[in-house]
């Protein structure tokens, strides 16, 4: 659809002023600076540089420490994404076919959006400490000793339900609007052609969820590698090697603990390169859902 | 556009007619449903209120006893203590202060973001210029590549431009992402063209017609973004826990990190204080989220058209 415009030999650029002075100032530059250190190797005492092509990103690929961080990214990213995405849709169902309750079921259940990720961060070491936490007394029932801050995967288990817990109200809400904007005609026609409920929703109303579901998805991958980031400093204490952390956590650590700016950099870049895979593909999907409707 | 035609038509009339299709539920579904939320609201709400509640608890009883469910009778106490007194190693910073410093990154990064942005789609969508494609390209790289990744390099520019410890540092950075500018390139590209032609017919120049109409035609919208973009300014760490190294700059979530690790040097960690500010650096995104409901999530699932 053509839209009709004014043309000014100035007024466009006066415009877009404030915004493209802002973007070259914080974020261009910047981002030449991560791809400009990736390729050398700076010294922080003596601030001399020397360029040593892709070893940065050879040194990041081959450090075990880095594959370790890559592996549990994954497998956090995996099931935070996941998992709040089933706990999501399924209350979004339940809350969409209740007809009492419905604006206090979704008040409640949405408003944890609003809680930062630090201060869930927070809140979730306390609930995991070990000699305060409640829910390290209720899984010892079960003989699980849960010891956060010292087992690896216990710690890795205590980010992801905190990370999950976050991100549930995220997905409900999208859902639940997903629901609400089905045809009232496709829901009565179904109804009439299938008493079972479980079937309709398999066989109608997930499929018309798909876009949503996967519009989430690419959502919560996002999600689940950056935004958590404040969330994981509160519950990894300074010992790297029984605390699990993203990739993210550790271009910070690595750059300002570390004082490795090349490293950094390199996994910054890396970083990049997986964000703009993750956009063309949230780009592409909202291009193909116009075609749905 | 036709997937926001279709929505807003069947919105109203639908909740209605399926609650006449479904007359005669079986209640057996009926009870399921309703376990299931209330196991979810059990799930998203429990966590909070033992924070909540331990929080009203004194220190020491926390940490014989473990996090409490019941009324611990400090509230005053702690939520005083929390907001009057002077704290950190240079004793100025008080609850208060934080919050006052939360709500400027707040309301300055969500006005600072709507001035911004809307500028800068009505350029891109009202028109017609050489450089319109491309202005359009630079923005949309910055969707590449979160502050959380450039963290390094954004900290050096700031500091050179000697931006440390000032609001303007602290703000300005974050508005660089253009999540709002593709919000309203969205919105606009959905308004009328008639709208834009009749103007002009009446004479109206490119300056008038963004006041007059376009700006009064946004206002859901801008509230709508306003509301998402106060929390999401409110709840930054990363950059105010770099950018801020002065205490007086300090905002509640960026307090959040002293308090851990005051937590842990401390023989008996001041748990119910750490909570309670954990309380309070929560309350005010909260309360927006619920009392403008309605706009908030009418907002946050626009992104997804």
């Amino acid at each position: 659809m053509e839209k009709a415009q004014f043309t000014s030999p100035w007024l466009p650029y006066l415009l877009l002023a404030p915004q493209m002075i802002i973007i070259a100032i914080f974020f261009l530059w910047p981002a030449a600076e991560a791809i400009r250190a990736s390729f050398f190797l700076e010294d922080p005492f003596f601030g001399t540089a020397t360029f040593v092509g892709l070893q940065n990103y050879s040194d990041a690929f081959a450090a075990s420490d880095y594959q370790r961080t890559a592996w549990f990214t994954f497998v956090f990213v995996v099931l935070v994404s996941l998992i709040s995405l089933g706990i999501g849709m399924m209350l979004a169902v339940s809350a969409d076919r209740v007809l009492r309750g419905k604006g206090s079921y979704k008040t409640l259940l949405m408003w944890v959006y609003a809680i930062a990720p630090p201060v869930a961060g927070l809140i979730g070491v306390m609930l995991f400490d070990q000699h305060i936490g409640p829910l390290v007394e209720f899984v010892a029932y079960f003989g699980w000793d849960l010891q956060v801050g010292v087992d690896y995967w216990d710690t890795g288990f205590a980010m992801i339900v905190v990370a999950t817990w976050k991100q549930v109200p995220y997905c409900f809400i999208f859902f639940l609007s997903g629901l609400q904007s089905i045809p009232t005609s496709v829901k009565e026609a179904s109804a009439i052609d299938c008493r079972s409920e479980t079937r309709r929703f398999w066989t109608i109303t997930f499929p018309l969820l798909a876009p949503t579901t996967f519009f989430l998805l690419i959502l919560n991958i996002t999600y689940a590698m950056f935004e958590t980031f404040g969330m994981i400093d509160q519950i990894v204490k300074d010992q790297p090697g029984n605390s699990p952390v993203t990739l993210v956590y550790k271009v910070f650590r690595d750059g300002f603990r570390g004082n490795d700016i090349g490293g950094s950099s390199a996994q910054s870049v890396i970083l990049m390169i997986l964000v703009l895979a993750l956009t063309v593909a949230q780009f592409r999907l909202i291009e193909r859902r116009i075609h749905y409707t | 556009m036709a997937v926001t035609e279709i929505d807003s038509s069947t919105e109203s009339p639908s909740t209605t007619k399926v609650a006449s299709a479904d007359k005669r539920p079986r209640r057996k579904t009926r009870v399921f449903d309703h376990v299931v939320l209330l196991l979810g609201v059990l799930l998203m709400m429990g966590p909070i209120i033992v924070a909540f509640t331990t929080s009203t608890f004194d220190h020491v009883t926390i940490h014989r006893q473990g996090m409490q469910f019941g009324w611990g009778g400090e509230f005053l106490e702690t939520y005083k203590n929390v907001l009057y007194q002077e704290g950190g190693f240079t004793g100025e910073v008080t609850g208060l202060l934080m919050t006052q410093n939360s709500l400027i990154l707040g309301l300055g990064f969500a006005i600072g973001k709507i001035v911004v942005s809307m500028l800068a789609a009505y350029a891109i969508v009202y028109f017609r210029f050489p450089l319109a494609t491309f202005s359009f390209w630079v923005i949309f790289t910055t969707l590449l590549l979160p502050l959380e990744v450039r963290i390094l390099p954004s900290y050096e520019v700031v500091q050179q431009l000697g931006m440390l410890n000032t609001y303007s540092g602290l703000i300005i950075p974050l508005i660089a992402s253009a999540t709002g500018t593709f919000f309203f390139r969205q919105f606009f590209k959905s308004v009328p063209n008639e709208l834009m032609e009749a103007a002009r017919i009446d004479g109206a120049g490119p300056v008038q017609f963004f006041w007059d109409i376009l700006v009064p035609l946004s206002k859901t919208m801008m509230a709508a973004i306003f509301i998402i973009m106060f929390v999401v300014g409110w709840n930054q760490y990363l950059w105010p826990t770099l950018m801020t190294t002065e205490e007086g700059y300090f905002t509640l979530v960026r307090g959040i990190r002293n308090i851990m690790q005051q937590m842990i040097g401390a023989d008996i960690p001041e748990y119910n204080e750490a909570l309670a500010m954990a309380i309070l650096a929560m309350l005010p995104p909260a309360l927006v989220i619920i009392i403008f409901q309605r706009m908030f999530i009418k907002g946050l699932v626009e992104q997804e058209k």
